[in-house]
């Protein structure tokens, strides 16, 4: 059976690799046979821990980084093939440290991919404000520079600055790592329902095993560059795989009483 | 009669001396921001120039003052006449801070800001003037100011080959052993070198990114 064209995947590697390129010699590979596909519409998480490769896969699919070998496709079109430019900004991403530019004000952050676009000026402003109430900021925050918000208001007008173009796919690097317990569970509950709105492609990199059970619709396990597995939470909670397990004993750990 | 006595009654040749001062500064530091602040932008693209251009850099600013203008003067047209020597020796005295300053001041904006704004598929023209050089703009203001202060002081030496400026009159001075004719000279130098300072910095802190 052909697949229709929805039914493709939106983000396909096939034995991917990346290797440093350390001046023309031999780098060190960060990413070996990687073979994975992501459904549109789904969040795939990448977990794992440091070194494991998960931000290397995932600065692939925007070309931050180039494969070594392998094909990478994104909207069926391998990325040699597409324009740098053109492919990004059809790319939302939001990483950790956030990355708002300091001398512009929220509403200039939010606008950025559209004003580059040259979208007219009333456009982005609706736009933005359209955001503003997305991500739950008020919109009074628009002519606020960075500096005066929270770290948790921060990455919500990351968020919303990478959902700016409309873009069909989401990168996001830990975003909510930097933020407190309890702002992180705010973001993570109000991503559940935006993604039930939006019904974005996201690709999310967390450490994080609690973050990956409630995010993602498929868990993407990695470690040392390879992957292991990739399976629904459900399946991930009962697998035999000896990483799936660390993960489950390591954070079922009791609280010190 | 005293030093203020002395600048009143010559206030003619002390204003003609400090504005060929203030044109050879002037000029010559336009010259080194024209060429400094490009080359510095470049290096922060291409990596492999870094040591050439800083190193080169480097090299004239070894070069004692005097020396310098003693190389240039047997050079065709430069050497000609004596304040384009003296432009071209303080405007390649000036390039340091300023191929320094703009490096160090692109390559301290925020690497995740610079991240951020590539992937979301700025270009790189974008990014250098919409976000690298607004952000670096206070460092970059610092190394003109650098680069002025040196110059005004550089200047003085100017004199010793003829170009003008306020070090005719210490030099004239050192030559007379009159220590009035000197500091005629070296006073309205100092306060220039001040004011440079002054209001290059507030300058440089209205700029800087808060």
């Amino acid at each position: 059976m052909t697949d229709a064209p929805d039914n493709r995947p939106a983000i396909e590697f096939r034995h991917v690799s990346y290797r440093v390129n350390n001046h023309g010699n031999v780098g060190r590979e960060l990413l070996h046979d990687l073979s994975l596909e992501v459904q549109r519409g789904e969040t795939l998480v990448l977990l794992g821990r440091s070194g494991s490769g998960k931000t290397t896969t995932l600065k692939l699919i925007n070309l931050l980084l180039t494969p070594s070998g392998g094909e990478l496709r994104v909207e069926a079109r391998p990325v040699r093939d597409w324009d740098v430019i053109r492919l990004r900004r059809m790319i939302g991403y939001v990483i950790q440290e956030v990355g708002l530019f300091p001398h512009f004000t929220v509403e200039r952050n939010i606008g950025l991919v559209p004003k580059i676009e040259n979208w007219p000026a009333d456009r982005i402003h609706t736009r933005v404000h359209e955001l503003l109430q997305l991500v739950g900021l008020d919109p009074e925050i628009a002519s606020r520079h960075p500096r005066e918000l929270s770290g948790g208001q921060r990455q919500r007008v990351g968020v919303a600055r990478a959902l700016a173009a409309d873009p069909p796919i989401l990168l996001m690097d830990e975003p909510f790592g930097a933020l407190d317990l309890i702002t992180r569970a705010e973001l993570q509950r109000e991503f559940l329902a935006l993604q039930q709105r939006l019904r974005k492609t996201v690709v999310f990199v967390t450490h994080d095993f609690r973050e990956a059970l409630l995010l993602g619709t498929r868990i993407a396990l990695m470690e040392a560059g390879r992957l292991l597995s990739v399976q629904t939470p459900g399946e991930f909670l009962v697998s035999t795989e000896p990483l799936a397990a660390a993960y489950r004993e390591a954070f079922s750990a009791p609280l010190r009483t | 009669m005293n030093l203020w006595q002395f600048m009143l009654q010559n206030h003619t040749e002390v204003l003609e001396l400090t504005l060929e001062h203030m044109k050879l500064v002037g000029i010559s530091t336009l010259l080194a921001v024209l060429v400094g602040i490009p080359l510095g932008i470049l290096i922060t693209r291409w990596p492999s120039l870094n040591t050439p251009v800083l190193g080169g850099a480097n090299i004239i600013q070894t070069i004692p003052s005097l020396a310098l203008f003693g190389f240039l003067l047997p050079a065709p047209w430069i050497g000609a006449r004596a304040d384009r020597l003296a432009i071209l020796a303080l405007a390649l005295y000036a390039l340091l801070p300023l191929i320094r300053n703009t490096y160090a001041g692109i390559q301290g904006v925020d690497r995740a800001i610079v991240e951020a704004g590539r992937g979301m598929g700025m270009t790189d023209r974008q990014l250098l003037f919409q976000v690298e050089l607004p952000l670096a703009l206070g460092v970059i203001i610092a190394g003109v100011r650098v680069a002025t202060v040196i110059s005004v002081g550089l200047a003085t030496i100017a004199a010793a080959i003829g170009a003008g400026g306020l070090g005719e009159y210490i030099f004239r001075g050192l030559a007379m052993v009159n220590n009035q004719v000197i500091l005629a000279g070296a006073i309205p130098a100092a306060a220039m070198a001040l004011l440079a300072d002054v209001s290059l910095g507030w300058l440089e802190k209205r700029l800087s990114p808060r």
